[in-house]
């Protein structure tokens, strides 16, 4: 009696998919991996029908458009049969690889997140469509496979669109960085003698960048002296003056002292306007003649100079 | 407490070990002051390369030692403070032009001797 019961209730939590049951639980997982194999070997009888539905309904949803049909098909092939190797193994490695590939090729061309995700979704649809389909008669069968289907398939559009997304993280970060050293060098003109030669627009978000950039050349060089040139630089407007007499301030805290140089008339006339705090600045009205000086306060003789010990001194 | 301070010379350096809660900063501010007179310095390194942050009470207090300091006929130059440090620094919209800075020890050792001989600018 007691054991009729407890098989009904075996069969009952199986049935519902509840693991707690050890017995019931290695069946249920024996039914799922026959379901997965019967699954997969559907899907790849029909991949060619399925590979076109799918090729068809990424050309209707307009995704892709960077890509002519001939390589949307192709890549097409490769999804379909790298998603029914990770359907079928269960692990995601391979496909991982692949997606990563996959984005660093596309990237370049253009290819945004959301059609990345939209074709692993349609494809996600168009497989369930012909599940759907093929199981029609046999409700009770397509829950089960439909149960074993869905994690599975998710987890690959998860991977899928995480691999994009990550990719595109990591093309983006090379990027900035590279900006960011090109529009930012510190140059070392002699030894503890730096020039920084700024050109373009300098905004606030440029002119933070620039502070960190220089505060940590300062350290690894162990400048005294800094030269920065803005010859190169139109107009300033409040916020990037009070950066840049922060910048000179910040240095002076880490022990260099800051030549400005270059400032174009406009430039002078709106410090002034503004009425920025310029007492602390030390300018000098070409590359040139703030090259000289900076020299002379790193202690280098130079044409005209004085006695350059005494004048390092701050 | 987590400053040592050592004398050479005519100079006193403190070295700050590790960061220093508010009433630690004050007994600095309090014993340097006392030293400075006792010892008959003429100038005071504070090194501060360990602090990672420096928020506005201690760069208040360090304004205030150099302030001091000054008054009871000492100069002092503060050593190691980091980019970061720096950066955050000068956004406290505290005047910090008493302060001065150097790279490193030998930096400031060269420039209070300077400074000390009383051949030196006072410059930014």
């Amino acid at each position: 009696m007691d054991q009729e019961a407890d098989r009904a209730a075996a069969e009952e939590e199986s049935e519902q998919r509840t693991d707690e049951q050890p017995g019931g639980r290695s069946e249920d997982r024996e039914g799922d991996d026959a379901l997965l194999q019967e699954l997969v070997a559907y899907l790849r009888e029909h991949r060619t029908e399925l590979r076109e539905e799918w090729a068809r309904r990424i050309s209707e949803a307009e995704l892709l458009g960077v890509m002519s049909d001939e390589e949307i098909f192709s890549e097409a092939t490769e999804v379909y049969d790298n998603y029914m190797d990770a359907l079928e193994t269960g692990s995601i490695e391979n496909l991982q690889t692949y997606a990563r590939e996959l984005s660093e090729r596309i990237i370049p061309r253009g290819v945004e997140t959301h059609e990345v995700l939209g074709i692993v979704l349609l494809l996600r649809d168009a497989l369930a469509r012909s599940l759907f389909a093929r199981y029609q008669q046999d409700r009770d069968r397509l829950n089960r496979i439909l149960d074993s289907y869905e994690p599975a398939a998710n987890r690959i559009a998860v991977t899928v669109g995480v691999s994009f997304v990550e990719e595109r993280e990591r093309v983006i970060h090379e990027q900035q960085e590279a900006m960011r050293e090109l529009s930012t060098p510190v140059l070392q003109l002699r030894d503890r003698l730096l020039i920084l030669p700024i050109i373009g627009v300098l905004d606030s978000a440029r002119a933070r960048q620039l502070t960190e950039q220089l505060l940590g050349a300062i350290r690894d060089k162990r400048a005294t002296v800094v030269v920065i040139d803005i010859t190169g630089v139109a107009t300033i407007d409040r916020t990037v003056a009070n950066n840049l007499v922060q910048t000179v301030e910040a240095s002076r805290l880490m022990g260099a002292r800051t030549i400005l140089t270059g400032l174009s008339s406009e430039i002078a006339q709106t410090l002034v306007d503004l009425d920025v705090d310029l007492g602390m600045m030390k300018t000098v009205g070409d590359l040139q003649g703030g090259i000289e000086e900076a020299e002379r306060l790193a202690g280098y003789r130079s044409a005209g100079a004085g006695d350059p010990a005494g004048d390092a001194a701050t | 407490m987590s400053v040592a301070i050592n004398r050479q010379g005519d100079y006193l350096i403190a070295s700050i070990q590790s960061d220093l809660s508010d009433s630690e900063v004050l007994e600095l501010r309090r014993e340097l002051a006392e030293r400075v007179g006792a010892e008959r310095s003429r100038g005071i390194v504070i090194d501060v390369a360990a602090l990672d942050v420096i928020d506005s009470f201690v760069a208040r207090a360090l304004r205030a030692i150099v302030l001091t300091a000054r008054l009871r006929g000492a100069v002092t130059v503060i050593v190691g403070i980091q980019p970061d440090v720096a950066i955050a620094m000068v956004q406290f919209r505290l005047n910090l032009s008493p302060l001065r800075a150097a790279l490193d020890l030998d930096a400031a050792v060269a420039l209070l001797d300077r400074l000390t001989r009383g051949d030196a600018e006072d410059g930014g």
